[in-house]
């Protein structure tokens, strides 16, 4: 029941919102049933130590399963657990949540309806990571798009409407094909084996319907790439992929704080994950393949260098970190891409691993972004870069976990950027040093927009006018710092997260044979 | 007539004496309440005596009417959706014009028109029950004669039902012609000669007018928009699920499927008018319109659920249809609500910021629009995935396409009015002063959300039953 429990319990928190009467006592419910399920996911660690925490194979390893039948018509379960895979993500969702509820204290319109959406996305967002059954995944998936299309929509800034409707209209388009690699998945599953299926495990582990996904035919064309392609544009929507990451600087600039720290923390983590669940279990050979190999390897690397070239023309600061999501999440493509081909050299899972070691990472230190954004933001009412500077004088304390939090992005060795993407550029080398070189250029680009950020908001003379700078809150210094911490004690020791996923992740790659 | 006939006929005999009790009551005392809690009560009895005879036998009474648990699904269904019509209407009528008690004769007798469609077994207890269905609605959309957009509507249904209902007779007549008889069946005779080919044909004008179906569905729109907001609802759901329930069996008891050319029609028909009602749609100001050229498009998703294998297709129009019913006459129950004595809410000005001034309002009517555009966690989604499930086993491939290209479109449209609904509400006095809401209404509303949420989180008891009821042979 822990799992259902840790999904569950941010939307009673949710409804119980609605029931107080003082928006102070809204606020501290929606805090209090954020961190309850922040702490409540700490139960799951235990399961994770030992030798045997993983198993052997893909499978194997998952803990807290729970199976329920749910449509009997569809063969479609309540089936939950969680793996090495879902494991990290799930901490960092329940942790960045809590956090992100803290930073949320700033909210003043109708805060009710605010921290209840908020408490409905979480439980939303936990249950895509929990599933293991396609079916529920993909209801989850759809469930967090409402929370989120009311929470830009009603609480963003001057265009949120476009933004939302933009945000909306772009996740449904990728749902849509989702769900029609779902249904194929369906039906050939029920071809091959006589009950359709939606178990994520059956999926990936039967070897009937392995082998009939690979040979079928639909329409004319061969099943296997055609699922991929709809699967990978749907999580490529999410990821977000050049060039299906237009709605993410809307969606950025316009949601609250609080959101953006939810979206770039959280919600851009579904497409990794999405492909390392469904796609590269699924349908593996595919993945293998050299053009998938090439074109997601090419996409990633777009994103990289091209997120972080408009990146550094922005004048906007918030949008300047929010295409620094785009040219960080290229590097999870990347790291996937790349997987299938050294795996199958030499077993080595340097591109799975950094990439979900970027994905952590970005969560932490992209939120961290977001936040130093939004302090700025509240005090100073503008984003123009052009028109800070010298902030380093009067808020000296902001200053220093500025620095913190952006040097975290940059990737400077020694925080927890910096980890995932020479893990990345490690596996990407061993099969294509070019790739390697210019994702290096990426890496340079990447200092390059930060410190010039960096030296025109926080350096320079003293503002003439500081009176609305006011010191950060306590409140503030405790958000930044608790994402800071572990961007520190993840770049300092990395094995700290590694540890609890590499099991699950070789049993993935283990489908493909070693040369 | 035996005993049992009688228990099996008991939700028509229940209805027509609701109509024939509000009747006498009217001519003892002339109170709006009264009149609106007897048909509620005789539709809520009626509804009993449905459950109460579940397990009884399929029953042929005279050549008329056959009794079996597909007619008892639907005849549920469609008494729920009349007595859901009964309480939304006692609200909207409480504010407008002062004779409000021969409403509630006309309702139950248009219901009893609808049972009749849907339990026959002849052609004449069809034309005879979308006759009583007719007549009933034309006074029924011209009830408040208030504007002249009412007047409009009652006259522009009535010519075009008349000239359908002509075709239908005609039909009759030609199929009669051929083989001496009008009961329904036997299967494949009526494929066999022309002259019953062209009365199919002419049968289909009729139940395509019904429908609304693309090239039949002029008249929805100015209807819809003339109409009393739920009367709207009743001629969007009720009509349509009995002359569709209708069509369904039709269909299969002739198994007009084995011809070719039939299934050409109905699938270029279906496309069609997925694909029209979701781009007319698109461009609509005027709320009772949108919802009109929605529900066109929603009438031609189902046709999959009619092309597709018996197995699949019978429950997933029954699921379709269930959904349909709740978010249709959810959406037409907040339309009502929020309607002024003078002029019905229907532009879509009046819903900017609803959510700030009638919060319970504008979370039903979300509700209702993402169950309509079949968002996961509503009734339209599990409708929708059953369709869909049904089409892809009979490799409806052209359909199916138009189904994703028409959801995809249609998003567009409900999203408007989402956005509309919760946009920050303009500074001046809004457009529209709406008029609190009665508690009948907000108990229908509320019952109307809580069973489209319920059997989207969890579908599988209705499943079950219908599984149990709708799909059963006949």
């Amino acid at each position: 029941m822990l799992l259902t429990w840790i999904i569950v319990l941010p939307a009673i928190g949710g409804v119980l919102t609605l029931l107080m009467p003082s928006d102070r006592s809204v606020r501290w419910t929606g805090f209090l049933f954020a961190v309850a399920t922040f702490v409540l996911s700490l139960w799951l660690f235990p399961a994770f130590q030992g030798a045997d925490a993983f198993g052997t194979r893909y499978g194997e390893g998952i803990h807290f399963v729970e199976h329920h039948e749910w449509i009997p018509a569809f063969n479609a379960n309540y089936y939950v657990g969680v793996d090495g895979l879902s494991f990290p993500l799930v901490i960092l969702t329940t942790f960045i949540s809590a956090v992100s509820a803290l930073a949320a204290f700033s909210i003043t319109k109708a805060v009710k309806g605010f921290f209840a959406l908020f408490l409905l996305l979480e439980t939303g967002m936990l249950g895509v990571f929990l599933s293991l059954d396609l079916f529920l995944f993909y209801i989850f998936w759809e469930l967090m798009l409402l929370p989120m299309y009311f929470l830009i929509g009603i609480w963003g800034g001057p265009r949120k409407e476009y933004a939302a409707i933009k945000f909306f209209l772009y996740t449904l388009a990728g749902s849509v094909l989702m769900l029609i690699a779902l249904l194929g998945f369906y039906f050939l599953s029920k071809n091959a084996t006589g009950v359709g299926t939606f178990d994520l495990i059956e999926l990936a582990t039967n070897a009937k319907i392995h082998t009939k996904f690979n040979q079928a035919m639909v329409l004319g064309f061969k099943f296997a790439p055609l699922a991929f392609t709809f699967l990978f544009i749907g999580f490529a929507i999410k990821l977000p992929a050049v060039p299906f990451h237009t709605w993410l600087p809307d969606a950025h600039v316009e949601a609250p704080t609080p959101i953006s720290m939810i979206l770039a923390g959280v919600l851009l983590k579904m497409g990794g994950y999405g492909l390392m669940r469904i796609s590269y279990p699924i349908l593996p050979e595919t993945a293998a393949t050299t053009t998938a190999i090439a074109v997601l390897a090419i996409i990633g690397l777009v994103s990289i260098v091209y997120g972080a070239a408009v990146a550094m023309a922005q004048t906007d600061f918030k949008k300047l970190v929010a295409y620094s999501s785009v040219s960080h999440m290229g590097w999870v493509l990347l790291g996937l891409a790349v997987t299938p081909a050294i795996f199958a050299k030499d077993q080595n899972i340097a591109g799975f691993s950094g990439a979900m070691f970027q994905m952590i990472s970005h969560g932490l230190a992209s939120a961290m972004m977001f936040f130093l954004v939004g302090v700025l933001y509240e005090r100073a009412h503008h984003r123009d870069i052009n028109r800070f500077g010298g902030i380093a004088l009067v808020m000296p304390v902001y200053f220093g976990l500025a620095m913190l939090g952006f040097f975290a992005g940059m990737g400077l060795p020694g925080l927890s950027g910096f980890v995932g993407e020479i893990y990345v550029l490690i596996a990407t080398f061993a099969y294509n040093q070019t790739w390697a070189a210019i994702a290096a250029v990426g890496m340079i680009l990447t200092a390059g927009y930060i410190l010039w950020t960096m030296q025109r908001v926080y350096l320079g003379p003293k503002p003439e006018d500081t009176h609305h700078l006011s010191p950060v809150t306590a409140r503030e210094v405790i958000v930044l710092a608790s994402l800071g911490v572990f961007t520190i004690v993840l770049g300092v020791y990395p094995k700290l997260a590694t540890m609890f996923y590499d099991g699950t992740l070789t049993n993935i790659a283990k489908v493909w044979p070693v040369k | 007539m035996t005993a049992l006939d009688l228990q099996a006929l008991l939700p028509l005999v229940l209805t027509t004496a609701t109509a024939i009790a509000v009747m006498i009551a009217v001519t003892i005392t002339r109170r709006h309440g009264l009149a609106a809690w007897l048909c509620a009560a005789g539709l809520a009895a009626a509804i009993a005596s449905i459950a109460s005879a579940r397990e009884c036998a399929p029953r042929h009474i005279s050549d008329l009417l056959v009794i079996d648990s597909f007619a008892r699904f639907y005849s549920g269904l469609i008494l729920a959706g009349s007595l859901v019509v009964a309480v939304l209407s006692y609200g909207y009528l409480k504010l407008r014009t002062d004779r409000h008690e021969e409403y509630y004769i006309l309702l139950p007798l248009a219901a009893v028109g609808s049972l009749v469609i849907v339990c026959s077994a002849n052609l004449l207890a069809f034309l005879l029950g979308l006759e009583l269905l007719s007549i009933c609605l034309f006074a029924l959309i011209a009830y408040r004669r208030t504007g002249r957009g009412d007047l409009e509507a009652a006259v522009k249904y009535l010519i075009l039902a008349g000239a359908s209902s002509a075709f239908a007779v005609f039909g009759a007549a030609l199929i009669y012609a051929d083989r001496g008889s009008l009961a329904f069946g036997p299967p494949g005779l009526a494929l066999s000669s022309p002259v019953a080919l062209a009365g199919i044909a002419a049968l289909l004008v009729g139940v395509g007018f019904k429908l609304a179906l693309v090239p039949f569905h002029f008249w929805t729109p100015d209807v819809y928009q003339g109409a009393p907001a739920p009367i709207a609802g009743f001629i969007a759901t009720v009509s349509k699920g009995a002359v569709f329930a209708l069509a369904l069996r039709y269909l299969s008891t002739e198994n007009l499927l084995a011809d070719g050319r039939i299934i050409w029609l109905l699938t270029a028909i279906a496309a069609a008018s997925m694909l029209a009602g979701n781009l007319l749609a698109l461009r609509q100001d005027n709320v009772k319109r949108m919802l009109a050229y929605s529900s066109i498009a929603h009438v031609g998703y189902l046709l999959i659920a009619l092309l597709a294998s018996a197995s699949l297709g019978r429950p997933a129009a029954a699921i379709y249809l269930t959904a349909y019913f709740l978010a249709s006459l959810g959406a037409f129950g907040v339309v009502g609500a929020l309607s002024q004595p003078t002029r019905d809410a229907d532009a879509l000005a009046d819903y900017r910021g609803l959510a700030w001034r009638r919060p319970f309002l504008a979370f039903t009517l979300t509700a209702m629009l993402l169950s309509l555009a079949g968002l996961p966690l509503t009734a339209g989604f599990v409708g929708k995935l059953s369709l869909v499930f049904s089409g892809v086993s009979s490799a409806l491939w052209l359909l199916l396409s138009a189904l994703v290209l028409g959801s995809v479109i249609s998003i567009f449209y409900y999203l408007r009015l989402l956005a509309a609904l919760f946009a920050t509400p303009p500074a001046s006095e809004p457009a529209i002063s709406s008029p609190n809401t009665p508690w009948p209404t907000t108990a229908a509303l509320l019952f109307l959300t809580v069973a489209l949420l319920a059997i989207g989180l969890w579908p599988a008891p209705l499943l079950d039953l219908i599984q149990k009821m709708a799909v059963a042979a006949w």
